[in-house]
């Protein structure tokens, strides 16, 4: 009885949103660690904001965890070496290393030491942490909150709503220890009143192992909390998750710190944990291999900048696949070959055997983009306005509070695609401003 | 050099929904009411049913052939304009007029105003009050069930609001043994259709529960007798089949209840009060006039809405 006290009810009413296949063939498969490439490819823009500035030359030699580019201005993130080995070629935009195979760690690294909030800042900073959700927000601009602003609540999300994607849960589930050591670090140095976990009602099993955060001693007044949610996309959102936690609407060009929130990826909090811990930066990512295409789907830790058709050879998949999207099927962006590398904010390849066929009627007007729309906006509204021209209709229609979620290309039975749409709309609005 | 790849804007997978797929269930919807509209009136409403299926199909057909358009005959929104239209004829009707009835509801109001989505009225259902207005006695010209030589009888309707005595039971009524259009007899079976739409998401119940329970509501105070009310004349048919058109219904669920309450007023004013026996039709249409209107007020804010700045 107690326990399920423990658990929170979103606070929130649920908004719209659509119920997917979770497809989460990976959630109970231990997490496969790969064998180092011969060759990593560390691109200096990784993050939202300023691409990084190279600090290493041509030939010099280099560890796991050696600063090869620093952070190129106040929105920007550092890259670090992935690998053990030698710098191979400087590109404008990116970083060859050849890989020696040992990965043998900097000797530099050294644990970092966390007081104030400006250390913990400055540690997401050097770690090289960016928003490893997807979107790639460097967390040192997120932590670095600004004097007099007062953050009661710390959302971790855990939620994960995008189908396949399983390398959160596969983190909570691995590394337990970091998530509730950082979840309580964060806590404490930002003086947060309370934390809430999010987790959607899908995973059981995270949500036992977290219940157990949530009851821990540590916890004395009771401040840190779980929250399932329901299963459905995009729980995930920041937008939709803060309202969830806290019942509290973040208004349009806001931030989550404008009404008293900060969220968190879960692994984002884990790997700034280690890297407080043991100073070793973001160098490697857990992501989900998965997909129509894939034979045997798992997840892999794969060092930084490793090449997609590597991870794909070692994971194995079917020849005839003809997409591969790095992120889940719903958010996730295509790739054009095989040959870039993984990104920091990467947390899933997805490799399909058939991309989406684009055959398309007229709109029926049926309403479903609107009525699924989490934002409540209307995507057929401008569709519309877009195929008219009638371009002085956007603003009205507020294109700019789209997420571009997909719920609304998802359920068009017409196969319209709105959220494409939306996007065109908000380049011809930014275009004409 | 790898592969060449898809490459596409997200999300890369859709709903299996598709429009092709709605109007197939809307059709498999229709088909109990229009069998047994079959079965108890004869051949006739058949080769009826036949007529108005294959010649709205033909129509489409041609205006994209003569206008040059993709064809879109595929998405079978025509078939189901010309299978409703159809069953809301009598089954003694001429063929031309059929034929005159899908010309004016695929021609004249779907593609006249851009073919599908964009139509501002049900297509079938202005063709019916189209033929009803030209033709009044070939369309009021009803059979009674099973009978062999055309006889004409007064619909239960007309004997309810004291036009004519009533011969037909609540359980006739209910189960569709009365004179009538060839699909609109049989509530039971119209009712199961628009659960399966339900079952199947395809129609929201708000405009069928609205627009039924606001007649029912009302006969109620006038002391008639309410489910013979629901159950004869084109209601059924209307509210769950015409009134749920997307393309003239509003989009928010407030507005769906504002636009059945509407409909289930204006029949039973027209019912109550004109010299017309029935005005499911001009209630949804009159209503479709008003949809852009309804949408208008009842449009829902954005998440997080800031209203923009003055001078901006």
């Amino acid at each position: 009885m107690q326990k399920q006290e423990k658990i929170l009810k979103p606070k929130g009413k649920a908004l719209m949103g659509i119920f997917l296949p979770h497809t989460k063939n990976t959630a109970e498969f231990e997490t496969v660690v790969m064998p180092p490439v011969a060759e990593v490819i560390l691109p200096f823009s990784q993050h939202i904001g300023a691409p990084a500035k190279p600090v290493v030359e041509e030939g010099q030699q280099v560890f796991v965890g050696t600063l090869v580019a620093e952070a190129g201005g106040f929105v920007s993130a550092p890259v670090h070496s992935s690998v053990s080995g030698t710098v191979k070629k400087i590109n404008p935009d990116s970083v060859v290393i050849t890989s020696d195979g040992h990965m043998t760690p900097d000797e530099s690294l050294k644990p970092f030491e966390v007081k104030t909030p400006a250390d913990l800042a400055e540690a997401a900073g050097r770690c090289g942490l960016v928003g490893l959700g997807g979107a790639g927000f460097p967390t040192k601009v997120k932590l670095s909150i600004k004097e007099g602003t007062v953050i009661d609540t710390l959302v971790v999300n855990a939620a994960e709503c995008e189908p396949y994607i399983t390398s959160d849960y596969r983190e909570c589930m691995e590394n337990y220890d970091d998530v509730i050591n950082g979840i309580y670090l964060i806590k404490e140095i930002l003086n947060i009143e309370k934390a809430v976990i999010c987790v959607e009602s899908n995973k059981e099993s995270a949500i036992q192992k977290l219940y157990e955060i949530a009851t821990d001693t540590r916890d004395e007044n009771d401040s840190v909390k779980l929250m399932r949610l329901p299963s459905k996309y995009p729980q995930g959102a920041e937008k939709v998750l803060i309202y969830s936690a806290t019942g509290r609407k973040v208004p349009v060009g806001k931030l989550p710190s404008d009404v008293g929130c900060i969220v968190m990826n879960i692994t984002s909090i884990a790997t700034l944990y280690r890297f407080i811990k043991t100073g070793m930066p973001l160098v490697q990512k857990r992501i989900t291999v998965d997909g129509t295409a894939v034979k045997e789907p798992k997840n892999v830790i794969v060092p930084i900048g490793t090449p997609i058709k590597d991870i794909l050879d070692f994971v194995g998949v079917d020849e005839d696949y003809s997409e591969i999207i790095m992120g889940g099927p719903m958010m996730g962006v295509d790739i054009v070959s095989a040959d870039v590398p993984l990104e920091k904010r990467n947390n899933a390849i997805t490799v399909m055997l058939d991309a989406v066929p684009d055959v398309t009627t007229a709109c029926i007007r049926c309403g479903r983009c609107a009525n699924t729309c989490p934002m409540s906006l209307y995507p057929a509204k401008v569709d519309s306005a877009i195929t008219f021209k009638q371009h002085d209709n956007l603003n009205s229609l507020n294109v700019n509070y789209c997420m571009e979620c997909g719920c609304c290309s998802y359920v068009c039975p017409a196969k319209r695609p709105l959220t494409q749409t939306m996007r065109l709309a908000k380049a011809i609005l930014r275009r004409e401003k | 050099m790898s592969k060449l790849l898809n490459v596409a804007s997200s999300p890369h997978m859709r709903h299996p929904d598709t429009t092709r797929g709605i109007m197939l269930d809307v059709v498999i919807a229709l088909l109990p009411a229009a069998v047994f509209g079959c079965v108890i009136f004869g051949w006739r409403s058949a080769a009826v049913l036949a007529v108005t299926a294959a010649s709205a199909v033909v129509f489409e057909y041609l205006w994209n052939l003569i206008c040059k358009k993709p064809q879109t005959v595929g998405d079978l929104s025509a078939l189901v304009t010309g299978v409703i239209l159809g069953m809301n004829l009598p089954s003694t009707i001429p063929f031309w007029m059929a034929i005159i009835g899908s010309f004016i509801a695929i021609i004249i109001v779907k593609q006249f105003f851009g073919g599908l989505g964009h139509n501002f009225a049900n297509p079938a259902m202005t063709a019916r009050i189209a033929l009803m207005v030209s033709f009044p006695a070939a369309m009021t010209k009803f059979v009674t069930p099973f009978a062999v030589d055309a006889i004409s009888s007064a619909t239960p309707l007309a004997s309810l609001y004291g036009e004519a005595t009533s011969t037909v039971s609540i359980k006739e009524a209910f189960f569709g043994l009365q004179g009538g259009c060839i699909g609109e007899t049989s509530a039971f079976l119209l009712i199961i259709g628009g659960i399966y739409l339900v079952i199947r998401r395809i129609i929201n119940p708000i405009i069928p529960v609205c627009f039924i329970g606001t007649v029912a509501l009302a006969t109620l105070f006038t002391g008639d007798n309410v489910l013979l009310a629901i159950c004869s004349g084109g209601l059924m048919l209307g509210s769950i089949f015409m009134a749920t058109d997307y393309t003239t219904s509003p989009t928010t669920n407030l507005g769906k209840i504002i636009f059945g309450v509407g409909c289930g007023l204006i029949t039973f004013i027209i019912r109550q009060f004109a010299s017309l026996p029935e005005g499911v039709s001009y209630s949804i249409l009159l209503m479709n006039i008003l949809v852009p209107y309804i949408n208008r007020i009842t449009e829902h804010k954005p998440f997080g809405y800031v209203k923009a700045k003055e001078g901006k």
